[in-house]
């Protein structure tokens, strides 16, 4: 211990102060959310004097909140499960048949998460619009299964990379064709892979704005992030129900984040840090 | 019966990847050249062929070069903090304690909840009259009058990049945290013996074994923080005066509120020329780290 | 259970050319072993033959039915590989049924072939297990029960032992062996151990560099080496080898600097023409070697001796050379000291020095 702090108070104090940073601004969502109007408008008091569900009523009674946390759902259901198809489908030649250009394609793969989607919004606004699908779940499902398929068959690609080259060549030995290898032995073995996966693509497509946006005009597909974003609120902003709609988007993700850490962190690792 | 060649069922394999990547991701962007040679607002029935006039256009409207400075300033100057913050952090909880695990879950939450619940609680916090922030500094003391956050010209892109180091550092985290973990424990422990001060260790050992995560984690946030869009349309939309008019949000304005499809799409190039050469850039910068990720083996 | 026939075949991995023009055949029901240093084309070749890596030309023949279009599924054949590559996520069970369940069998066929393939291979117990719950010789096990189950017309087994310990690879060596009697299928089988290679097979095949280098049985490999590859292969130790000078003089006599070996009329054709002298190679097999402390007309330096057991190697300075001779452990020597030796001619390998082709 040498002056000032002692260095085994440092950490924890460190830690508590990053915890603070990361937790308080939602801490304090939360705690808005259950603040009567009246308590909304000065500050003190800072915790809520009198509790109050009336803003979680509202969003649900007088509004279609329920609407919207559906089609969220169903949207970002739909995604995970199509980028998941269609992703493992990819991944698989890319990880274990010998096909010329597989390293090029899986550059264009990772190029073309690197694009803007505000560049390709514009032209997908027009095909969705001529199609007749704008302000449907189609619209959504499309966009965010396309824009989540890099990540997908990134991840996927290099879990199946990491299996052993032998299961493939026993596999057909035991009389399987590429399709029963890829059903029998490769899928179940990337299980770990496949929830990381899953689970990027839900947050994704849960919490994706511009899309979402763009493509929808009424509750009829319309996301809880635009519901958000989009508030309606002629005079005054009402922000005990923003919060309280905010709170209830962000617990699935608090769930999901609780529960799969590890996978999350194994995901978005996959790759990028080799041993 | 003939077998079906390797190659030929990886190719059907591919074809639904392929498909929906070229249909939803090269067909716009093919689309997106085509719509930028042309003069083509919606509500008027115009549309007519004009060459690169859109872009001749572009380069003498001061409201381009703004949304440019203003997006280059953000994502240079959030990365910049996200990079040293999330470092901090991740070495921090690369020590091992009591509920560790629960720490590190919860420093990542602010980067899965979406975007615009991010910008509303931000939104919320800086709020001039009613917002947390303004009670606190008050209350200690440190202002007399309440500040306008996202009222003020100079301010605004602050408080937003204050936001954004808020919602993406923990992505940075993770990705350091992993690679930190990668290191051979053998080099601290030689460091250890040679008598290094942690430091030196920091500066000789962690730091070098880094550069690759480093230079994947920059790449990735630099490419994120161009296209930002999310935040500062909800937080800001923008203003005030446009100084937190980034490029997608200029683009995003001018096609869907002006409904200008050639004139935005020309901005939209301009855009994704951009992002790709800094891709470019940093890909040549960390080409040898990048081949080993793709890895092409045989 | 197919007469194999690989005619002309080639196969090259982009520059790399592995295999050129090469042809073998490997008779109906015949445990036959490809063996070879790493990178000779063996695993190339049982790739080929199973149907995992496709052919550049020629082609491959069951019988008389070309083979090379069809994929692994269709040709018949079952595999056992070095890593073993049991399935981790099913259990012993159903790793050994897979292949009847890829193939639709009924579930009662497929139960009772489990359990006679299990019992075969005392695998009864492990039956319910996952392969990373059971020891590396159970694994090795199962993996041949999953070959077995197939009643393929052709195994392949590509190094199955080289990842048991010595123990192991003894005993599951005569596993396999017991096996091939039973089922007389024919086995064709890669490795890299020269001593697996003769304990096993009924014929095998030295391969370097993608050529074959002699084909025969164990025991003529073993004592006609056709040339100097296959002589520093087979046999280990490795034979003895010293360079020397052959002369027809008219007895052939082979000059080694320091002695001057006469050879018995019969281990070389004496067309060779006469008076001429040529750079040969001379083996000798470390077991052909006795020591003696009576006096000889060779004298050697002893420089180590190590027991193992049933004999002893002896390392033995011989002019400019050291011999390595196996030595019955009554022979009692200590470094340093001179001994005769005494080598039976007849036992005697030439080759060619410039060729490396075998003379006698």
């Amino acid at each position: 211990m040498n002056g000032g702090l002692p260095r085994r108070l440092l950490l924890p104090l460190c830690v508590i102060l990053v915890l603070l940073w990361s937790l308080l601004p939602i801490l304090w969502q939360v705690t808005t959310s259950f603040k009567p109007n009246s308590e909304l408008l000065s500050l003190p008091p800072l915790m809520p004097a009198s509790p109050t569900f009336e803003h979680y009523r509202v969003i649900f009674d007088e509004q279609p909140f329920h609407h919207v946390l559906v089609n969220s759902t169903v949207v970002a259901f739909a995604t995970t499960l199509a980028a998941l198809g269609i992703g493992s489908l990819a991944a698989f030649p890319l990880a274990r048949l010998p096909i010329r250009g597989k390293g090029t394609f899986l550059g264009i793969v990772l190029g073309a998460s690197m694009f803007p989607a505000i560049v390709t919004v514009g032209p997908l606004f027009v095909i969705i619009r001529e199609l007749g699908l704008r302000d449907t779940w189609w619209a959504l499902v499309i966009s965010h299964t396309s824009f989540s398929l890099p990540l997908t068959i990134w991840i996927l690609t290099n879990f199946m990379r990491e299996l052993p080259e032998d299961l493939y060549r026993a596999s057909r030995i035991d009389g399987c064709t590429p399709w029963q290898s890829f059903y029998h032995v490769f899928l179940p073995l990337c299980r770990p892979g496949l929830a990381a996966a899953a689970i990027l693509v839900f947050l994704f497509s849960w919490t994706e704005f511009l899309f979402a946006l763009t493509f929808t005009a009424t509750e009829a597909s319309r996301t809880v992030p635009v519901a958000i974003a989009l508030f309606p609120g002629l005079h005054e902003i009402r922000w005990g129900e923003m919060a309280a709609a905010s709170v209830i988007v962000t617990i699935p993700v608090f769930l999901i984040v609780g529960a799969f850490h590890k996978h999350i962190v194994r995901g978005l690792t996959v790759g990028a840090v080799k041993g | 019966m003939r077998c079906m060649t390797e190659t030929r069922v990886g190719i059907a394999f591919l074809l639904p990847a392929l498909t929906v990547l070229a249909l939803v991701s090269l067909y716009p962007i093919l689309a997106l050249l085509w719509l930028s040679m042309r003069h083509r607002v919606l509500p008027f029935q115009i549309d007519q062929f004009i060459g690169f006039d859109n872009y001749a256009l572009l380069f003498v409207t001061p409201r381009f070069w703004n949304s440019l400075t203003v997006t280059g300033y953000f994502a240079g100057v959030s990365v910049a903090i996200e990079v040293i913050l999330g470092l901090g952090i991740a070495l921090l909880l690369s020590h091992s304690f009591k509920g560790v695990g629960w720490v590190r879950a919860a420093v990542l939450l602010p980067w899965a909840i979406p975007t615009v619940v991010t910008a509303k609680i931000w939104d919320w916090m800086y709020q001039p009259q009613v917002g947390v922030l303004n009670y606190v500094l008050q209350a200690m003391h440190l202002t007399t009058a309440p500040i306008h956050w996202l009222g003020s010209p100079s301010l605004a892109i602050h408080a937003a990049i204050v936001a954004d180091v808020w919602k993406t550092t923990p992505f940075v985290v993770i990705l350091l945290l992993a690679a930190i973990a990668m290191i051979p424990r053998d080099l601290y422990r030689a460091a250890a013996i040679d008598g290094a001060s942690s430091w030196h260790t920091f500066w000789h050992i962690t730091l070098p074994q880094l550069r690759t995560i480093l230079i994947v984690v920059i790449l990735f946030r630099m490419i994120d923080a161009m296209r930002v869009f999310d935040l500062l349309f909800v937080m800001t939309g923008g203003g005030p005066a446009d100084m937190t008019e980034t490029l997608s949000i200029y683009t995003y304005k001018i096609l869907f509120q002006t409904l200008q499809f050639g004139y935005g799409s020309a901005i939209g190039v301009v855009m994704f020329l951009l992002v790709a050469s800094v891709s470019l850039l940093q890909l040549w910068i960390g080409r040898n780290e990048f081949r080993r990720m793709i890895g092409t083996q045989v | 259970m197919p007469e194999v026939r690989i005619e002309h075949i080639s196969k090259q991995y982009g520059a790399v050319s592995v295999l050129q023009d090469f042809s073998l055949t490997i008779h109906d029901g015949e445990f036959f072993t490809l063996l070879g240093p790493s990178g000779c084309g063996k695993t190339t070749l049982i790739n080929l033959l199973a149907g995992l890596d496709e052919l550049d030309a020629g082609e491959i023949y069951f019988d008389d039915r070309p083979i090379s279009h069809l994929s692994p599924k269709d040709r018949d054949i079952a595999m056992v590989f070095q890593s073993y590559a049991l399935y981790p996520h099913k259990t012993v069970f159903e790793n050994i049924a897979f292949p009847l369940r890829v193939n639709k069998r009924s579930k009662a066929h497929i139960d009772s072939e489990v359990r006679r393939v299990a019992s075969l291979l005392r695998l009864e117990n492990l039956l319910a297990k996952k392969p990373a719950e059971i020891s590396g010789g159970e694994r090795q096990r199962v993996a041949l029960g999953r070959a077995l189950i197939r009643q393929p017309a052709a195994f392949l087994m590509d190094e199955p032992l080289s990842n048991l310990d010595a123990q192991l690879r003894v005993q599951t060596r005569s596993e396999i062996k017991k096996i091939h009697r039973d089922l007389k299928r024919t086995t064709i089988y890669v490795t890299h151990d020269q001593e697996e290679a003769l304990s096993l097979s009924d014929r095998l095949a030295v391969l370097d560099r993608g050529v074959i280098q002699q084909v025969g049985t164990p025991h003529e490999l073993y004592r006609c080496p056709s040339n100097l590859t296959v002589a520093r292969f087979i046999g280990s130790p490795q034979m003895n080898l010293i360079r020397g000078t052959l002369i027809s003089q008219p007895e052939m006599i082979v000059d080694l600097g320091h002695a001057h070996i006469p050879l018995p009329p019969k281990l070389i054709s004496t067309d060779s023409s006469e008076g001429k002298s040529r750079e040969v190679i001379m083996g000798i097999r470390p077991e052909v070697i006795r020591v003696q402390d009576g006096e000889t007309s060779w004298k050697a330096i002893v420089v180590g001796v190590e027991p193992v057991g049933a004999h002893s190697w002896a390392e033995l300075r011989w002019g400019d050379h050291v011999l390595r001779a196996r030595l019955s452990v009554d022979v009692v020597l200590v470094p340093d000291q001179v001994v005769g030796l005494e080598i039976d001619t007849n036992d005697l390998h030439l080759f060619d020095a410039h060729s490396g082709e075998r003379l006698s």
